[in-house]
């Protein structure tokens, strides 16, 4: 088995299990008290506008936006997390019709991994930090992965079928 | 063109003969996909709108009982739009549960050469994954019905028991399927065993293969936009509306309620159709990749096979365009996204019966496969 296909069978291997851990702790851990938490918040902000208290309303909100928010991003990491990990078993069964030399396959394996493993993590950090670094981590990760994703597609398509 | 094939499915004939683990992945994996599309087309068409307008409904007579200063009917309302929810929640979990334990049963088709197992005890493995995978859904879908009732526990009902079952039954078997490879490549130090089936150079295949990889770039780059562009705008503008539709309530301004009401209803339904493109588009990709090692056990002519690889590739790109233009164009290009589905399901159908062939021919005897 050629390094890069290594890389990438092991690598995503390793993926999925570190998404589905994440999503069963989230789900027996954070899911039901998250989705408790965005419904009970709406509904008390549509009850105190009911008493006319628009102060209580937008605290309600604040915590609705705040809960969704998180939510959102563990489901998000979650879902990324095994989806990219499906991709790079699938790309690493298949890695040796790629008409690149070893060299170059390594490189685009480790640029994949590193696309796979760091985009759904930098999702993850923004439920810690709501600043730009997180946010710019996810566009250089999703970037390196686009670009690595097309450099696999050309490769493929420069290995010709044998008809 | 057809020899090759033969040549190389007789190579890969020991890994596919009548009930062997792989032949019961590979049948059951693309009939858990058929089915879970089959039903996700079924729900778009008679559920998904209707409860979009049962929750958006919800939730206006939840502002409408706040404007009339009701608190206890607020709860009420949003308990009734919290069920609505679950309804719609659920449905499209048995969908994609279904669809991704399809895929997973493909890739643990794939493995089954490195599986340092008997042929018995993996085809054993391989009933319990496909008994696992159709309860896990089947308890998903129930759960909205059945609810608490009979159910020995106070918080989960019989429907989330035996979905949990299932989803435990997938999970062993798979973590069973890795021991094995694990022990494969202990004793092979890291070599790859001869596999013929991932062998295959034939057209239909490579088209599969790079088409699959073409739709899973374009689904990143659509990603990518709509995180940019989107993401955080509809973010904000989800607190912004509910915000109008809450202080309108409280102002008690019924035109700013009505008017917040619509705006949700516009921007829960661009958002819904964004994220459809997206994961559909990567799916269908995914798809893609995954059938292109199967195209050898595919008993159909060379031509056939091309065919119906140009027709699961023309619905992955016809479902998804058509989903992101619903909002434009609504029922059209909502009737189109059906139809992309419907050749999605049908190219994958033709193969399936290809693969059932191939299995009979097998069967059957060399005389048969020749």
């Amino acid at each position: 088995m050629t390094a890069a296909r290594r890389v990438l069978l092991i690598g995503g291997i390793a993926l999925a299990v570190v998404g589905m851990c994440h999503g069963t702790w989230y789900a027996v851990f954070a899911e039901h008290q998250a989705l408790d938490r965005i419904g009970a918040s709406l509904a008390s902000a549509f009850t105190r506008a009911a008493e006319q208290n628009p102060a209580q309303v937008k605290a309600s909100l604040s915590n609705y936006r705040e809960a969704k928010y998180v939510y959102e991003r563990q489901v998000d990491a979650h879902g990324h997390w095994i989806g990219l990990a499906m991709l790079l078993i699938v790309l690493g069964i298949a890695f040796d019709r790629i008409g690149f030399s070893e060299k170059w396959q390594l490189v685009l394996a480790i640029a994949l991994l590193a696309g796979a493993a760091l985009f759904p993590f930098s999702v993850l950090v923004q439920t810690l930090d709501h600043g730009p670094l997180p946010r710019a981590l996810s566009v250089a990760s999703s970037g390196l992965m686009i670009a690595a994703m097309a450099a696999a597609a050309w490769g493929f398509a420069l290995n010709r079928p044998r008809v | 063109m057809h020899s090759t094939i033969d040549s190389l499915l007789a190579g890969s004939g020991a890994h596919f003969s009548r009930l062997s683990a792989r032949r019961l992945l590979v049948l059951g994996g693309i009939g858990l996909i058929l089915v879970g599309m089959i039903f996700g087309d079924i729900f778009a068409v008679f559920v998904l709108h209707q409860n979009a307008a049962r929750v958006g409904a919800g939730l206006g007579a939840g502002a409408g009982a706040a404007f009339a200063g009701d608190g206890a009917s607020v709860v009420a309302h949003f308990q009734d739009v919290g069920s609505f929810l679950e309804n719609r929640g659920t449905k499209i979990d048995t969908h994609v549960h279904m669809i991704g334990f399809g895929y997973l049963a493909l890739l643990l088709a794939v493995l089954q050469p490195w599986i340092a197992f008997s042929e018995i005890t993996k085809r054993n493995l391989a009933w319990l994954f496909l008994l696992g995978a159709a309860l896990l859904p089947l308890g998903v879908f129930l759960i909205h019905y059945v609810g608490l009732a009979y159910s020995p526990l106070r918080a989960i009902g019989w429907a989330s028991i035996i979905a949990d079952a299932g989803g435990l039954c997938v999970l062993l078997v798979t973590a069973a399927y890795l021991t094995g490879v694990y022990h494969h490549f202990r004793g092979a130090g890291l070599r790859l065993s001869s596999d013929s089936l991932l062998d295959s150079r034939a057209t239909s295949a490579t088209r599969l293969l790079v088409g699959g990889l073409i739709l899973i770039l374009v689904g990143f780059a659509h990603g990518a936009y709509y995180a940019a562009s989107d993401l955080y705008h509809h973010e904000a503008q989800d607190y912004t509306i509910l915000s109008k539709m809450a202080l309108g309530a409280a102002s008690r301004d019924g035109v700013q309620i009505d008017n917040a009401l619509t705006e949700y209803a516009q921007l829960q339904g661009d958002r819904a159709v964004k994220i459809a493109a997206h994961s559909h588009i990567i799916e269908f990709g995914l798809l893609a990749m995954i059938m292109a090692f199967f195209q050898p056990y595919v008993n159909l002519s060379e031509r056939w096979r091309r065919r119906w690889t140009s027709t699961l590739l023309a619905g992955s790109v016809t479902l998804p365009v058509c989903v992101l233009f619903e909002l434009r164009f609504g029922l059209l290009a909502g009737a189109l996204a059906d139809f992309g589905g419907l050749l999605v399901v049908v190219a994958l159908l033709a193969m399936w019966i290809g693969i059932v062939r191939c299995a009979g021919s097998l069967d059957a005897g060399p005389e048969m496969t020749s």
